[in-house]
């Protein structure tokens, strides 16, 4: 079986608008957590959320491109720009034929439907903009990126809540392994903080009003984020041969499905799916450093991954480091494996374990060792990426380091 | 219809009982209303009485709104009726 590479990675999410500036605040346990600036935000109960600032789309695209690019759509196109420049790749003829694009996203083109929807239900308008069903739909962005990059193999968008971009980098390993595809370019987006977007989280009343504190006995629910990340996936001989930089390798995957309750998450679901990933890559429990955690911040979901994460390692639990990005960058929904898979490269390669900020009291429930609000320097061999969403899907990502 | 009738009215259907077979004493437990039923049911109590609930299902002993028992939620429903007006 083929073997799969990391060559480059891209991103723009609340903590920076590129990897090292991602990577330099999550280093520093930054939080980009606060209060929501948008219109209307006198009608919601939850007004916060972890925004991208700072950020001018007419600074990236054309007037013309804007008609056709939705938030996320930008946020993958930058991503990808940005993966590929640090890859050094570009694609032409039989090579465009062998490479493909795999997203993740929840939502697709959420503000787009959201801004529509207002000016044909609150406006009366009667007429929306031609270019509405292109803008929305969920593989606009997949499409977007395929045609600005000439990648003509391979190409669609993967739609499962909170786990799409692990799901997708799944897919797109499996792709390279199979001998569908030399490279791919994978990870997911998201922009579901807008207005109807939030409104429908706060209906599920799992959200929090004042921040997001996982695997903490104060934490009480998550917080929106928005963003996506980008990675070039390869084929490492054909990474090899070309000289390429090699980040990590992408050694394991697994998913499993609950198929028990459509909200509430199951222990023994989630540790199916670490196991599973471990057992792909050939992977001892006893090689795994850090966990990237899906931590939530919600009382169900911490309580049941640390229960799954004590089940599949037993007593190395104690010896490996755990940490939710969230309480930093806040939920990407669709878009949050790809932007946490950055931190388990950055512990891979540079040995720094991203903290869980925010971590100020025990819960009992919660005993592992979280990286509690401050980076730590240790060197991991093999990192875990989890991902647990709703529907009761459940996807693992193993990297190695190369 | 008075708030208690219309609360009872509210869980009976959310629990697929009849109105006479929920009391004041009876829980969520007792009704067999779990998690998902019981946002439903603070969702419809909401709508029926034009009122924000500050319920939280993370923490719901810190939301404010005592839903230990049926009495409990009717009595906390009429204390936000009361605040409205």
């Amino acid at each position: 079986m083929r073997r799969v590479v990391i060559t480059g990675a891209g991103t723009i999410n609340p903590l920076g608008h590129d990897v090292p500036s991602t990577l330099a605040a999550m280093q520093a346990g930054r939080c980009a957590i606060g209060p929501l600036d948008m219109p209307d935000v006198d009608r919601l109960m939850i007004t916060i959320g972890a925004q991208v600032r700072d950020y001018d789309e007419a600074a990236h695209f054309s007037r013309q491109d804007l008609t056709l690019f939705d938030r996320f759509t930008q946020f993958a196109l930058l991503s990808a720009r940005q993966a590929l420049a640090q890859a050094g790749l570009s694609f032409e003829g039989e090579a465009a034929d062998r490479a493909g694009v795999i997203l993740g996203t929840s939502g697709g083109g959420l503000t787009t439907q959201d801004d529509n929807y207002r000016a044909v239900y609150a406006e009366g308008k009667n007429r929306v903009h031609p270019f509405i069903v292109p803008r929305l739909m969920n593989n606009a962005a997949v499409s977007q990126v395929s045609i600005a990059h000439n990648l003509r193999g391979p190409a669609f968008t993967v739609s499962t809540a909170c786990a799409s971009s692990n799901h997708a980098m799944g897919q797109a390993l499996a792709m390279i392994r199979a001998g569908l595809a030399d490279v791919m370019l994978t990870g997911g987006t998201e922009a579901m903080l807008c207005f109807g977007g939030i409104k429908a989280w706060e209906g599920l009343r799992v959200m929090s009003r004042d921040g997001c504190r996982p695997f903490c006995a104060t934490r009480n629910g998550m917080v929106q984020g928005e963003g996506g990340a980008v990675f070039v996936f390869e084929d490492r001989d054909h990474a090899i041969a070309r000289g390429a930089e090699i980040l990590c390798e992408v050694a394991g995957f697994a998913m499993s499905s609950d198929a028990a309750d459509i909200v509430t998450p199951s222990a023994e679901g989630a540790a199916r799916a670490m196991r599973g990933a471990l057992a792909d890559g050939g992977i001892g429990a006893e090689d795994v450093g850090y966990i990237n955690a899906h931590g939530t911040g919600t009382t169900a979901n911490d309580r049941t991954e640390t229960a799954a994460i004590h089940d599949v390692f037993g007593d190395h639990a104690g010896s490996l480091a755990v940490s939710s990005t969230k309480a930093m960058h806040g939920h990407l929904i669709g878009g949050t494996g790809a932007v946490e898979l950055l931190a388990c490269i950055m512990a891979l390669r540079d040995g720094v374990l991203a903290p869980t900020i925010g971590l100020t009291s025990a819960d009992p429930e919660c005993d592992l060792d979280y990286v509690p609000n401050t980076a730590r320097q240790s060197p991991v061999d093999v990192a875990l990426s989890n991902a647990f969403a709703f529907g009761g899907l459940n996807a693992v990502i193993a990297l190695r380091r190369a | 219809m008075t708030v208690q009738d219309k609360i009872i009215a509210i869980l009976a259907d959310q629990a697929l009982l009849d109105v006479s077979d929920v009391g004041l004493d009876d829980t969520l437990d007792s009704l067999g209303i779990d998690s998902m039923g019981l946002v439903e049911t603070i969702f419809a109590i909401e709508e029926a009485f034009d009122i924000t609930v500050p319920f939280n299902a993370n923490a719901p002993a810190e939301s404010g709104f005592d839903v230990t028992s049926v009495r409990a939620i009717v009595a906390a429903v009429e204390s936000l009726v009361k605040e409205r007006v």
